[in-house]
């Protein structure tokens, strides 16, 4: 309870309660998450299991009544008459769920990297930023292209589909984790000469615990914002590999598999398919990065 | 001075080395090259044949630099699923792609200076105002949204333009170009404004910050004071001040188009490299995949080389600096 009055009482709840636009981006970003995470109680159907199907159903206009049981169509149905609404809904979750594990990926592996760089210094700290140089010079969507083709290659064609998932969590994951490292380490060198990290030296830390439990608390600020815009653009890199026909297999769509299968529907009018995923998307894209723009700027001591 | 280029370049070299090695890597330990050529059925004696012909029991370091030379000479390897040479293949379709990259870098510079310029003349004007607000929106969308945006009302609505597809190509020796035809020119449109929009908001923010930037210099109220015209101001002054962050930013975004060109070529199904590589992921087609990693590292590597090296060439403040510090 105290932590939650505390909280209420802090200098950043009130600059949040004072942006509208943050408070909507916080409203539409936790409504998506909600609904993500309660997909199956939500959806009318569950749009993988072939029995609540009927092909009778499929190209339903939004609105239409579902010819079997009467319920009506909120957002129409796919060609194979899967509700639309269903299946965003579960597209949601693979979204939110790669999204999600992707930065947490990027974050443990770069923050890792960035503390070991900048409190041990010499050699290690020219090879790890060396190696995140050059990572840099290519753009983020090619490298994890390159590490999805890869490890599809290593496993063996029969788990391809079971793996998909994990895979596209680990390209998206090694593709963004340099933001990470750069910025733990640049803390890290003005945490390193502080008093408290000599007297933890003093009496005898050893450095792991100096780096975890001394050093790292004091960088996560700015590991935060970073982690909230990366969240943003992990959600659009999903998308797009998904919708290149490379990330989430048919069997697990994600938003961008729904707008890849509603472009075939584009020429023939049932502009439905392919609209909704698309406006959920742009929803779900749009209020992350506008809340990790305000968060880069509420916790900018330099604008307060 | 020299010591920098000297360095930068063996820096490239190794880069380039490195990504070889990843190439290198893929050949030879993402699925087996012997299981590939041999079919089913097959001897114990056949493989150890083959595996000696291909030089795979020699030492990994002989086989990397086997690997490297061959590739210096234009050798990649046979496409897994094509059965041809995958520099021919590449051949093929690099036209594509570089006449798209080409027309997308120049719609980019030509609307990124004049919208930035005007942005920045008229600041406070209703389609400025307009124009930077819609800008923001235009980056906040993916690619491949924005470009089935523009098929839905180029193609679907309006049925103006075609929706995929290069139209009619001619052959001049072996580039096939899509410029002469009537349909080739119509279908290049869309792909290249879906590919060249974001480095087009981006030049446009550049310039338009620039130009605020310069148009508040003494030296352009001194003109101002001096009579001369607004035109000759803006454009003879101020625009050509504001260029060199615009050159190199653009240098360096040529690499962007060349990656995001996989994105509109998909979209498009613009036959180019791009959804080349794009097949080759699907197909798990490792020398179609390693090809267009080290011809396209190649080219990001010669573009960072060349725009750090031109930052002494253009501001000479640098090499002045340099040369104080003893580098």
């Amino acid at each position: 309870m105290e932590a939650v009055s505390n909280f209420l009482a802090s200098d950043l709840f009130y600059r949040f309660r004072k942006s509208p636009v943050a408070v909507i981006a916080f409203i539409v970003t936790a409504l998506l998450v909600l609904s993500a995470l309660f997909a199956p109680w939500i959806a009318p159907q569950n749009p993988f299991d072939p029995g609540s199907l009927n092909l009778m159903n499929g190209f339903s206009q939004p609105g239409v009544p579902n010819q079997f049981t009467g319920e009506t169509f909120m957002l129409g149905t796919d060609d194979q008459g899967r509700d639309v609404f269903s299946t965003i809904l579960y597209g949601l979750r693979i979204s939110l769920f790669v999204g999600f594990s992707a930065v947490m990926f990027a974050m443990v592996l770069g923050s890792v990297l960035g503390l070991i760089a900048g409190y041990t210094g010499g050699r290690t700290d020219t090879i790890i930023m060396r190696i995140a140089d050059i990572q840099l010079t290519f753009p983020a969507i090619l490298v994890a292209l390159l590490i999805f083709g890869i490890a599809k290659g290593i496993t063996p064609p029969s788990y391809r589909n079971e793996v998909a998932i994990w895979v596209l969590i680990l390209a998206i994951g090694l593709s963004d984790w340099v933001q990470f490292a750069r910025v733990v380490r640049g803390a890290t060198l003005v945490e390193r000469n502080k008093e408290y990290v000599q007297a933890a030296k003093l009496i005898g830390r050893k450095p792991m615990a100096i780096m975890l439990k001394h050093i790292l608390p004091n960088t996560l600020g700015p590991v935060l914002v970073i982690a909230t815009i990366s969240l943003a653009l992990a959600i659009i890199a999903e998308a797009t590999l998904s919708f290149l026909g490379v990330g989430a297999p048919p069997t697990q769509p994600s938003l961008g598999t729904l707008i890849r299968i509603g472009q075939g529907f584009l020429f023939s009018g049932e502009y439905w398919i392919l609209l909704y995923p698309a406006v959920t998307l742009l929803a779900l894209a749009l209020s992350v990065n506008l809340l990790g723009d305000w968060l880069r700027d509420a916790l900018n001591p330099k604008l307060k | 001075m020299l010591a920098y280029v000297i360095r930068r370049v063996l820096q490239s070299i190794f880069v380039l080395l490195m990504v070889g090695l990843v190439a290198f890597s893929m050949f030879r330990f993402v699925g087996d090259p012997v299981e590939n050529l041999l079919g089913q059925e097959r001897t114990q004696a056949d493989i150890e044949r083959v595996r000696d012909q291909l030089g795979l029991n020699d030492p990994f370091a002989v086989q990397y630099v086997k690997f490297l030379g061959n590739a210096l000479q234009g050798n990649l390897g046979v496409s897994y699923r094509q059965g041809r040479p995958v520099s021919e293949i590449i051949a093929e379709r690099a036209p594509a792609t570089l006449e798209l990259a080409g027309v997308s870098a120049l719609f980019a510079v030509l609307f990124g200076v004049g919208l930035g310029v005007f942005t920045a003349i008229r600041r406070d004007g209703f389609m400025a105002n307009f124009i930077m607000t819609t800008s923001l929106i235009g980056v906040s969308l993916p690619t491949f949204l924005i470009g089935i945006l523009l098929i839905y009302i180029f193609a679907v609505e309006l049925g103006w333009l075609p929706s995929f597809g290069r139209g009619e190509t001619v052959k001049i020796g072996w580039w096939s170009t899509g410029f002469l035809t009537e349909s080739g020119l119509k279908a290049i449109i869309l792909p290249a404004i879906t590919l060249g929009l974001y480095q087009m908001t981006l030049i446009m923010r550049l310039v338009r910050s620039e130009m605020l930037e310069v148009l508040r210099t003494d030296y352009i109220k001194f003109a101002r004071a001096r009579g001369l015209s607004t035109r000759a101001i803006n454009f003879g002054h101020a625009l050509k001040n504001t260029l060199v962050p615009v050159i190199t930013v653009t240098g360096l975004q040529i690499g962007s188009i060349i990656a995001f060109a996989i994105i509109t070529e998909t979209v498009f199904q613009w036959p180019g490299v791009g959804l080349l590589f794009i097949n080759a992921i699907q197909f798990v087609d490792i020398p179609v995949m390693a090809a267009y990693l080290m011809l396209i590292s190649v080219m990001f590597v010669l573009i960072n080389l060349i725009v750090d090296l031109l930052y002494f060439v253009i501001d000479p403040r640098l090499s002045a600096d340099a040369s104080t510090r003893g580098h």
